[in-house]
């Protein structure tokens, strides 16, 4: 792909579910375009779909409506497992509870996906152990995900789903379950892995978390109400940011 | 700053550069700082109500300092400031004012309002963050400070989001 082909971008998204009662209209009409390197956070209320896009962007759900487009491929006639493979390849997701594997060990986890991505064993555990290094896990790969903490799977997660070098991850309210130390945790790690040029497009209700992000979408009602950089520009007020911080005398 | 001076004098006498380097490691860089003439003027006052003594202490190569302990009058102050609870932040009151009134003027969408909103407090969210991350991890006062700001913060911004769910 050229340099500024998007690295996901979607057109003219559509999803209502049809459940008991009346259909819900999770997602009206979404245009979006993420740049290559860019993280932009997709923020609501819960129930107002987020999760559905998020879902339509991975594959993991398919649209009534609209196209996607990963690095410039249209995903339109895109079968389920064609899907498992961009999956594996193309794009990283973590969820809000982890989904790992509960009877692998850490490091089988992690490299699974790389054996099924046809990685040879030597280079995918290689692989392995340099994420495990890199999020602070070593010493745990023999470890069950039931034997860690909560920042502790989320850990083992993003190593997962970084493991093939996705040039997309996806983050489904990845510190939804985490408290305040494991939200801080990962936001670092998200921070850091855009540092080094990784695309990112992150679901959460968190305003902390969508902080890191270079591009905030505000979505409400199943359709984006705002879309805003931030600069970090300072704001408007005498003292910037300090004053936010001043305790009253 | 008035307290936390008689605060830091609990714990012995101090004179006032002491006093101001004590107060910087203590709430780190992020917490904007008085100056040292501020300390000085404040320590002035405490001295002549009676909370705090001077002590000229002569130097050698430099002018005289002056050294400064609690009286009990302080002491008594600092107790009762320990006693006494502190109010609420108040609720973001002119940003409310305009959301109330905006629709009846034909000036403003109120939509846009709060979307205008949102984007001061996530760019102040991230700025937050970012001196969350320049500030010294192991100074928990500090970063306890910074993540007050961003909890308050957080806050006003699911109070947006609330707002804008009901008026939209």
């Amino acid at each position: 792909m050229s340099e500024d082909t998007p690295v996901l971008r979607a057109e003219g998204l559509v999803k209502t579910h049809h459940g008991e009662g009346a259909p819900a209209h999770a997602v009206r009409g979404v245009d979006l375009s993420v740049a290559r390197g860019e993280f932009v956070a997709i923020t609501g209320p819960s129930g107002a779909g987020k999760s559905t896009l998020l879902h339509l962007l991975g594959g993991l759900q398919r649209p009534d409506a609209g196209s996607v487009w990963l690095a410039g491929r249209c995903t339109d006639s895109f079968g389920e497992a064609r899907w498992a493979v961009e999956r594996r390849k193309a794009i990283g997701i973590v969820f809000q509870f982890f989904n790992l594997v509960s009877n692998l060990s850490v490091a089988d986890n992690v490299e699974l996906p790389a054996l099924l991505a046809g990685v040879p064993p030597k280079k995918a555990r290689a692989e392995r152990e340099a994420l495990l290094a890199e999020l602070g896990l070593e010493g745990k790969e023999r470890s069950m995900p039931g034997e860690l903490s909560g920042g502790e799977q989320q850990r083992v997660a993003l190593a997962r789903a970084l493991v093939n070098h996705p040039p997309l991850l996806l983050a489904d309210e990845p510190a939804g379950s985490l408290d305040s130390k494991g939200t801080r945790e990962v936001m670092r790690l998200l921070s850091r892995f855009h540092g080094r040029g990784q695309s990112i497009v992150l679901v959460t209700h968190d305003a902390r978390l969508a902080s890191a992000a270079d591009r905030v979408i505000s979505f409400f009602d199943g359709r984006i109400a705002d879309d805003a950089a931030l600069d970090g520009a300072p704001p408007p007020r005498r003292g910037g940011i300090s004053s936010v911080l001043e305790l009253r005398d | 700053m008035r307290l936390p001076l008689l605060a830091l004098l609990a714990r012995g006498p101090a004179h006032g550069y002491e006093l101001k380097q004590d107060l910087e490691q203590l709430l780190g860089s992020a917490y904007p700082q008085p100056n040292v003439g501020q300390i000085y003027v404040t320590l002035g006052r405490l001295e002549k109500s009676g909370l705090i003594e001077g002590e000229d202490v002569e130097q050698s190569s430099r002018p005289n300092k002056k050294v400064y302990h609690l009286t009990e009058a302080g002491r008594e102050a600092l107790s009762v400031w320990f006693e006494e609870t502190e109010d609420e932040p108040r609720v973001r009151d002119e940003f409310f004012m305009k959301l109330a009134v905006a629709s009846q003027t034909g000036l403003a969408d109120r939509i846009a309002l709060i979307n205008r909103q949102r984007r001061q407090y996530l760019n102040t969210m991230r700025n937050l963050s970012k001196l969350a991350a320049a500030e010294n991890r192991d100074n928990r006062i500090a970063q306890l400070l910074i993540e007050g700001a961003m909890l308050h913060l957080q806050a006003d911004l699911d109070w947006l989001e609330r707002c804008q769910e009901e008026l939209e």
